[in-house]
C-alpha cells in the first residue's frame, strides 16, 4: 500500500472539514475525488501534502507504511509526494529552469544520488518538456509569472514529470482550461502515470475522467468519502449531479 | 557654530575663484553653521540619528580642484537647490564639486551617461550634479555610489527633464557597511515629460536618501522606485515627496524594503495633489520584509489631496513572507531555509528588474544571491 488514510479528521481555524475519511491508494493506480465546491477535497490534499495552517485532529496517515504526518512539507516532497495546486503561486526572478533544478537536485541529495549541473539539466528539462508540449521560452521565464491559468496548470505537470513523484495530487488541474489545454495536460498525466507511482486526481467535474481513466471513483461530501466505485461512477455522478450524493451524506 | 568644517571652508572657499559661485558656497555654509546637522527632533530626522556621523572625523578636499564652473546661464538652476532643507544640503552646496550634464534638444543619447563616486577612510565629499535634459531628449542616467570605506558622501543631484524629454535614472548605492552616506535629488519635471528613477540602497552604515519629484506641466509621467535591502546594524532611509501641481500627470512609486539582523529601515513617502491638480494618477506602495525579530522598519506614507477629479491608492506592508508562497515552495522539495531565501529574492528582485543595462542588473542580483547564500545557477 502506497497510500493509506484511515478515520482522518483535520481542518482550519477551529473548523473540521474533513470529517473520518479513509482512501487506500496502490501504486499503479489513479483515484478520482471529486465532489461538490466546499466539500473538503482542497483540505485533503493540503492536509496530504503538510500545510500548516491545516491540523490533523485524529486519524491517521500512512505513506509507504511510515507515518506521512510526522514529516515537514519538504521532506514528504523530497520522499515523492507531490501536490499540484489549484492555484500555483507566482515566484518572481526565479526562472522555472533555476527553480526546477534547484528542487530536482534537493531531492538527489537526499537521495544519496548525483546532482545535476545546469547543461545536464537542461536537456533533462528538454525532455520532459515533451510531455506537457511545452515551450523551452517557458523555461528561462519566471516561475509561474505572467503565465495563463491553463500555462500554470501545465508547468504544474512539467514539475511533476520533472520531480516523478511517487504519489502525485492534483488538485483541480482541470480547473479553467479549455479543451485544447485539458487534452495536453492530460495526456501529460497519462504518460506519467506507470506502474511505479500512483495519482490522485481531485476534481469537481466528470470531463477529466474522460481523458484520464481512474481505476477508483470516490465521491467526497461534506467531509466524508460517501460513494466509491469504478469509473462508471463519475458517469452517474455527472449525469444525477451531487444532490443525489449529497442525500447519501446526510441518510449515512 | 563652530565645527570641524570652518577652517576647512576656510582654506576651501581660497581656490573659488568664480565671484558667483564662491557668493553661493559663502551663503550656504553660512546656513550650515546657523542649522548644524539634523537631530531626531527634527520630524524628518526622528528615526535617523546622524550623530555617529557627526561626531567623525572628515576631511574635506582641499580645492575646488574637482568642481566644473557652471556656466553662466545654469546658475540660476543651480540656485534653485534646496540648500535650506537641512544641513547636509547646505554643507552639500558649500563644499559642492559641481558637474553639469546638458542633454541636447531632441537627441537621443545611445550609451547610458555613468557617474561614479568612491572615496576614502574618513574622507568627505561632495557631489553636486545638475542633469537638464532639453525638449524631446532621451538619455539614461547611471549614478553609482561605491565607497569601500569608512567615509561621508554628501551628494546632490538636480534634474530638469524639459517637455516630452524622456529619463530614465539609476541610482545605485552599494556603499562599505562602515560608510556614512547622503543624498539629494531634486527632479523637476516639464510637459509630457517622463522621468523613470529605480533606486537601490544596499549599502552604508547609515545611509539617507532625499528624492523630491515635481510636476510643473501638464502630462507628465514619473516612476519613483526603489530597493533598501539591509542587515547587520545598517540604517536606511529613504524620504521622498511626489508632488503634483498640475492637472493630469501620473506617478507610480514601489519602493521595497528587506531588513535583516538589527537593521533598521525608514521610509516616509509624501505624495502631493495640489487643489488644480486635476487629472491626477497616483499610485505608491511601501512593502517590508522582515528577516529577523530584531529588524525593525518605520514606514509612513503620506497622500495628501486637495482636489476630488484624482485616482489614488497608497499604502504599506511590514511582514514576513506569504504563506502560500513558502508552501509551494516546500512542496517542491525546498528546505525552509532555501525557499525563504529565494522568495526573499524574488520580493526583492521585482525591483532590481527594473534596470535595463544586463551588467548593473546581474551585479546587484548576484548582490542579492549572495546576501541571501543563495546559488542560482542557470
Ligand atoms: N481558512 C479557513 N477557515 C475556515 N474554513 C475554511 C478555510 N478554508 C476553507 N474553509 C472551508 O472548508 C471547506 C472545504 O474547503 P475546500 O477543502 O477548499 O473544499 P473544495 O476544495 O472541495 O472546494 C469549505 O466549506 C471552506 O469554506
Ligand atoms: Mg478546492
Amino acid at each position: 500500500m502506497l497510500l493509506e488514510v484511515k478515520d482522518l479528521h483535520a481542518g482550519i481555524d477551529g473548523k473540521e472539514i474533513l470529517k473520518g475519511l479513509n482512501l487506500q491508494v496502490r501504486k499503479g493506480e489513479v483515484h478520482a475525488i471529486m465532489g461538490p465546491n466546499g466539500s473538503g477535497k482542497s483540505t485533503l490534499s493540503k492536509v496530504l501534502a503538510g500545510h500548516p495552517s491545516y491540523e490533523v485532529i485524529s486519524g491517521e496517515v500512512l505513506y509507504e507504511g511510515k507515518n506521512l504526518l510526522d514529516l515537514e512539507p519538504d521532506e514528504r516532497a523530497r520522499e515523492g509526494v507531490f501536490m499540484a495546486f489549484q492555484y500555483p503561486v507566482e515566484v518572481p526572478g526565479v526562472s522555472n529552469s533555476q527553480f526546477l533544478r534547484l528542487a530536482y537536485n534537493q531531492k538527489m541529495l537526499h537521495h544519496g544520488l548525483e546532482e545535476l549541473d545546469p547543461l545536464e539539466f537542461n536537456d533533462y528539462l528538454k525532455e520532459k518538456a515533451k510531455v506537457v508540449d511545452m515551450d523551452p521560452q517557458f523555461f528561462k521565464r519566471s516561475v509561474n509569472e505572467g503565465f495563463s491559468g491553463g500555462e500554470k496548470k501545465r508547468n504544474e505537470i512539467l514539475q511533476m514529470a520533472v520531480l516523478e513523484p511517487k504519489l502525485a495530487i492534483l488538485d483541480e488541474t482541470d480547473s479553467g482550461l479549455d479543451i485544447d489545454a485539458l487534452r495536453i495536460v492530460a495526456e501529460g498525466v497519462n504518460t506519467l502515470r506507470s506502474p511505479d507511482n500512483a495519482i490522485i486526481l481531485v476534481t469537481h467535474y466528470q470531463r477529466l475522467l474522460n481523458f484520464i481513466v481512474p481505476d477508483m471513483v470516490h465521491v467526497l461530501a461534506n467531509g466524508r468519502i460517501v460513494k466509491e466505485g469504478g469509473k462508471d461512477l463519475a458517469l452517474e455522478l455527472e449525469e444525477k449531479g451531487y444532490d443525489w450524493v449529497k442525500g447519501a451524506a446526510s441518510s449515512k | 557654530m563652530e565645527t570641524q568644517f570652518t577652517e576647512q571652508f576656510k582654506e576651501f572657499l581660497r581656490s573659488e575663484t568664480d565671484p558667483v559661485l564662491r557668493r553661493l558656497r559663502e551663503v550656504a555654509f553660512a546656513v550650515f553653521a546657523g542649522a548644524g546637522f539634523p537631530t531626531v527632533k527634527d520630524e524628518d530626522w526622528k528615526y535617523t540619528n546622524v550623530a555617529p556621523l557627526v561626531s567623525g572625523q572628515w576631511s574635506v578636499a582641499r580645492s575646488v580642484g574637482q568642481s566644473q564652473v557652471v556656466p553662466d546661464r545654469d546658475i540660476d538652476l543651480v540656485k534653485r537647490f534646496e540648500t535650506a532643507r537641512n544641513g547636509f544640503a547646505a554643507l552639500n552646496m558649500a563644499f559642492a564639486a559641481f558637474k553639469v550634464i546638458r542633454i541636447a534638444k531632441d537627441t537621443s543619447v545611445p550609451e547610458p551617461i555613468e557617474l561614479l563616486f568612491a572615496t576614502d577612510e574618513q574622507v568627505a565629499i561632495f557631489p553636486h550634479i545638475l542633469v537638464i535634459a532639453e525638449a524631446g531628449s532621451k538619455a539614461i542616467l547611471i549614478e553609482s555610489y561605491a565607497s569601500t570605506a569608512k567615509s561621508f558622501t554628501n551628494a546632490a543631484v538636480q534634474i530638469i527633464v524639459e517637455d516630452n524629454a524622456n529619463l530614465t535614472h539609476y541610482r545605485v548605492q552599494r556603499e562599505s557597511s562602515e560608510a556614512f552616506h547622503v543624498g539629494t535629488t531634486e527632479v523637476s519635471l516639464g510637459r509630457g515629460s517622463l522621468y523613470d528613477s529605480t533606486n537601490i540602497n544596499l549599502g552604508g552604515a547609515l545611509s539617507r536618501h532625499d528624492i523630491d519629484v515635481k510636476f510643473t506641466a501638464e502630462g507628465g509621467e514619473a516612476f519613483v522606485d526603489g530597493l533598501y535591502m539591509v542587515g547587520g546594524t545598517q540604517h536606511a532611509d529613504t524620504h521622498s515627496i511626489i508632488d503634483h501641481t498640475v492637472p493630469n500627470c501620473t506617478s507610480h512609486q514601489t519602493y521595497k524594503g528587506v531588513l535583516n539582523d538589527s537593521a533598521r529601515g525608514v521610509f516616509n513617502g509624501k505624495v502631493f495633489v495640489r487643489e488644480n491638480a486635476h487629472g491626477t494618477d497616483a499610485q505608491q506602495s511601501n512593502k517590508n520584509l522582515l528577516l529577523s525579530n530584531d529588524a525593525r522598519v518605520d514606514t509612513k506614507p503620506q497622500l495628501e489631496i486637495f482636489n476630488d477629479d484624482v485616482k489614488c491608492s497608497h499604502g504599506a506592508t511590514v511582514g514576513q513572507l506569504e504563506e502560500e508562497e513558502l508552501f509551494y515552495l516546500l512542496t517542491r522539495g525546498l528546505p525552509d531555509s532555501l525557499a525563504r531565501n529565494l522568495l526573499t529574492y524574488g520580493f526583492a528582485e521585482a525591483i532590481i528588474r527594473k534596470i535595463g543595462i544586463d551588467s548593473i542588473r546581474t551585479s546587484l542580483d548576484e548582490a542579492v544571491l549572495n546576501r541571501l547564500n543563495v546559488k542560482l545557477e542557470v
